[in-house]
């Protein structure tokens, strides 16, 4: 971003400007996450930073709250994070099966009223969250899902889903169909084809498609807060319930915990990105 | 065609073109069929639940299955004058039914809502029934009119009229602050009853400057991302990445802490001596709260449809713009610009549909004049119960964001929609 010698006064003044906002804005998306850190360390009470720790004092710091979140009694973060990867995994594997198999459909170049049922297949991604919510909610009332796990396993699918049909169309998209015929020439059977050929090559999408849909669950609060009972709370709905009463430390832990999956996952659905591009023979 | 062409016949001696056909129908059943599951699971738990929400909302059958006799000898009543002996003696006998199946209170209460004052004359009705006080063999009419001075009252009568279609608009008008009034005139509620207008008008604000916000600075970083060589932008782009992965509740909690009033920024304001340390602004639990998380947590929606735009302008073109004799600003505004605006309408589109349904933030950081419309939904559906009126509200809103879809369609198209 060096600028020319000749550049005029006013035309640097203005570089230096845009990238002072830049540095601003990026400074606003990612600062809010590092404040979590250094105060879930915090040995006092308080949410704010002590003197001890801004002279970087070794006692002002202590993993009391972590030791909170694991062993403190009455502590409902254990049966939360049961709960809520228990309600993810299946909700993750449940959009997936589902997503891809419709994606294969949806990417047929045979598929009729393709542009009415792709709207269909992702709108629950369009429909602001709390329509959804009172629907599903009136759907698994009648059929006597409500507080069970199953309810908001199939509440999660449903809002998981469109991202998974959305990855896995755009894999497809780019898939070459020569080759399934070339299996099918070869004596495979469709079956076999599309474990043997087709999936390995759009597996980057499916996976990213599946961070999506297990993201999505993991996080989703709006929905289960209609759903659940006491039985299946789960770490959102604990946070929700923490952050509305009082912003305790220990609710910084777990949020510290939180953001080191989001890393986890969000290093890991760029390396597939990467690599379906590769597999696609997208350079860049 | 020509008639020649069709003359081709495959091996089998059928027409080519009908055997084409066959082979066609086929692929379609075989793909329909693989896209069948999922459209039907979603169209049993979710779509037509979406139609449930819509007979909820407008559904006032209750009371018309309870007074079936009165409704069925109102027909023929003006609505002027007190009704005949007809429509009392079918009233009473309606109401003797729900005393049996102890439903007289509901009927009260809907009768309340129409009209207050029912609540009182039922319960007195209702204690003469009881006792059996009512001689069937005289003028029906006479006796209900001595129970109580309002069952004189032809407004109550009329009131009890105007239940009787099964289906009312009277949830939608409530979320408008609006109500029918006894002449079936469209009437609004007292000034100081109005709360719905203020929350539809407050939502729509608040989505619209949170897009404003966010697209005044998702365009420079986007710009910058896209600009920048690949090792230095990779690294950025992990900045809006980040917080795009991380959970919205932990987002959320960082900015309650950061606002507070012994938050980080107001220390930061204190030491720049931008405010003086026992006067700290209240910055949560208002407006500015739910703006300033909203834009940050919205912010990654508006810089990646922006991105990948982006990405694609060749820089070449504002070599050219300015080789042609545009200063930098020139060319940017007639060049650079012009081709960024399908992301422009992407992201702003997608912040926009994403605000005006939003809930958790406003409800941890909004405070009462942060409330939205969806925290109004949620609070009856879980509180009051009234889930005919949540229904309303939800339809409403859901009304305005297929209308904005259906734009942002019409604009840049669904198939632009880019994850990450």
């Amino acid at each position: 971003m060096a600028l020319p010698k000749y550049t005029e006064t006013r035309y640097r003044i203005w570089h230096y400007f845009y990238i002072a906002i830049c540095t601003f804005v990026f400074i606003f998306l990612i600062a809010p996450l590092f404040v979590i850190f250094p105060l879930s360390f915090n040995a006092e009470e308080f949410l704010v930073f002590s003197e001890g720790m801004k002279n970087l004092d070794p006692d002002a710091f202590s993993l009391r709250w972590y030791k909170d979140m694991v062993y403190g009694t009455k502590n409902p973060w254990g049966l939360a994070a049961k709960n809520s990867f228990i309600i993810a995994i299946f909700a993750t594997l449940g959009s997936v099966i589902l997503g891809t198999v419709a994606a294969l459909g949806l990417s047929s170049r045979h598929m009729p009223f393709k542009g009415i049922i792709m709207a269909t297949l992702i709108s629950p991604m369009i429909v602001p969250l709390i329509i959804s919510g009172v629907a599903i909610f009136f759907f698994m009332a009648k059929a006597g899902l409500a507080a069970t796990h199953t309810g908001i396993v199939l509440a999660h699918i449903i809002l998981g889903t469109p991202f998974v049909v959305i990855t896995v169309t755009a894999t497809l998209s780019g898939f070459d169909h020569s080759v399934t015929r070339a299996a099918a020439s070869l004596g495979s059977n469709p079956v076999n084809t599309f474990m043997k050929v087709t999936l390995p090559l759009i597996l980057p999408g499916v996976i990213s498609g599946g961070l999506f849909a297990f993201v999505t669950s993991f996080d989703e609060v709006v929905v289960v807060l209609f759903l659940a009972g006491l039985e299946n709370t789960t770490i959102p709905i604990q946070m929700w319930t923490g952050l509305r009463e009082q912003l305790s430390p220990t609710i910084l832990a777990v949020a510290t915990c939180l953001i080191v999956l989001s890393t986890l996952i969000l290093i890991s659905a760029e390396l597939l990105r990467r690599r379906s591009e590769r597999l696609r023979g997208i350079n860049r | 065609m020509s008639s020649e062409t069709k003359q081709i016949l495959t091996t089998d001696g059928i027409p080519l073109e009908i055997s084409l056909k066959k082979a066609e129908r086929k692929n379609k059943i075989k793909a329909f069929l693989l896209v069948a599951p999922l459209l039907l699971f979603l169209i049993i738990t979710y779509i037509f639940p979406i139609g449930e929400m819509f007979t909820r909302s407008i559904d006032d059958k209750m009371i018309t299955n309870m007074l079936p006799k009165t409704f069925k000898s109102m027909e023929t009543w003006d609505g002027k004058d007190l009704p005949s002996e007809e429509v009392f003696a079918s009233f009473l006998s309606d109401f003797k039914i729900l005393v049996d199946k102890k439903e007289h209170g509901k009927l009260a209460q809907r009768l309340n809502k129409e009209k207050n004052g029912f609540n009182t004359i039922t319960k007195k009705l209702f204690r003469q029934v009881k006792r059996n006080k009512i001689d069937e063999t005289q003028s029906i009419k006479e006796q209900i009119m001595k129970v109580h001075k309002r069952w004189r009252n032809v407004e109550y009568w009329q009131a009890i009229k105007r239940t009787a279609p099964p289906y009312t608009s009277a949830k939608y008008l409530k979320a408008m602050d609006m109500y029918l009034n006894e002449d079936n005139k469209i009437t609004q509620v007292s000034e100081d009853r109005r709360i719905h207008r203020i929350l539809w008008l407050r939502t729509v604000e608040v989505a619209f400057f949170v897009t404003v916000f966010c697209f005044l600075m998702g365009y420079p970083i986007a710009h910058l991302l896209a600009t920048l060589p690949m090792k230095y932008s990779n690294l950025l782009m992990i900045c809006v990445l980040l917080p795009f992965w991380t959970s919205l509740l932990v987002r959320t909690a960082s900015w309650m802490i950061l606002l507070q009033q012994q938050g980080v920024v107001n220390d930061f304001f204190v030491m720049i001596g931008l405010v003086s340390d026992d006067n700290r602004p209240e910055m949560m639990y208002n407006k500015v709260g739910t703006y300033v998380a909203m834009t940050q947590i919205l912010l990654p929606f508006m810089v990646l449809p922006l991105y990948s735009v982006m990405k694609t302008i060749s820089p070449s073109l504002m070599r050219a713009g300015k080789s042609l004799g545009g200063t930098p600003f020139i060319a940017f505004w007639k060049v650079y610009f012009p081709l960024t605006i399908p992301g422009i309408g992407a992201g702003c589109l997608l912040v926009f549909i994403l605000a005006i349904g939003y809930y958790i933030t406003p409800a941890l950081v909004g405070g009462a004049s942060g409330t939205l419309i969806s925290n109004q939904i949620a609070y009856h559906m879980k509180t009051t119960l009234d889930w005919s009126f949540a229904s309303a509200m939800g339809l409403m809103l859901l009304g305005g964001v297929l209308v904005i879809y259906w734009l942002y369609n019409k604009l840049v198209g669904v198939d632009n929609i880019k994850l990450g």
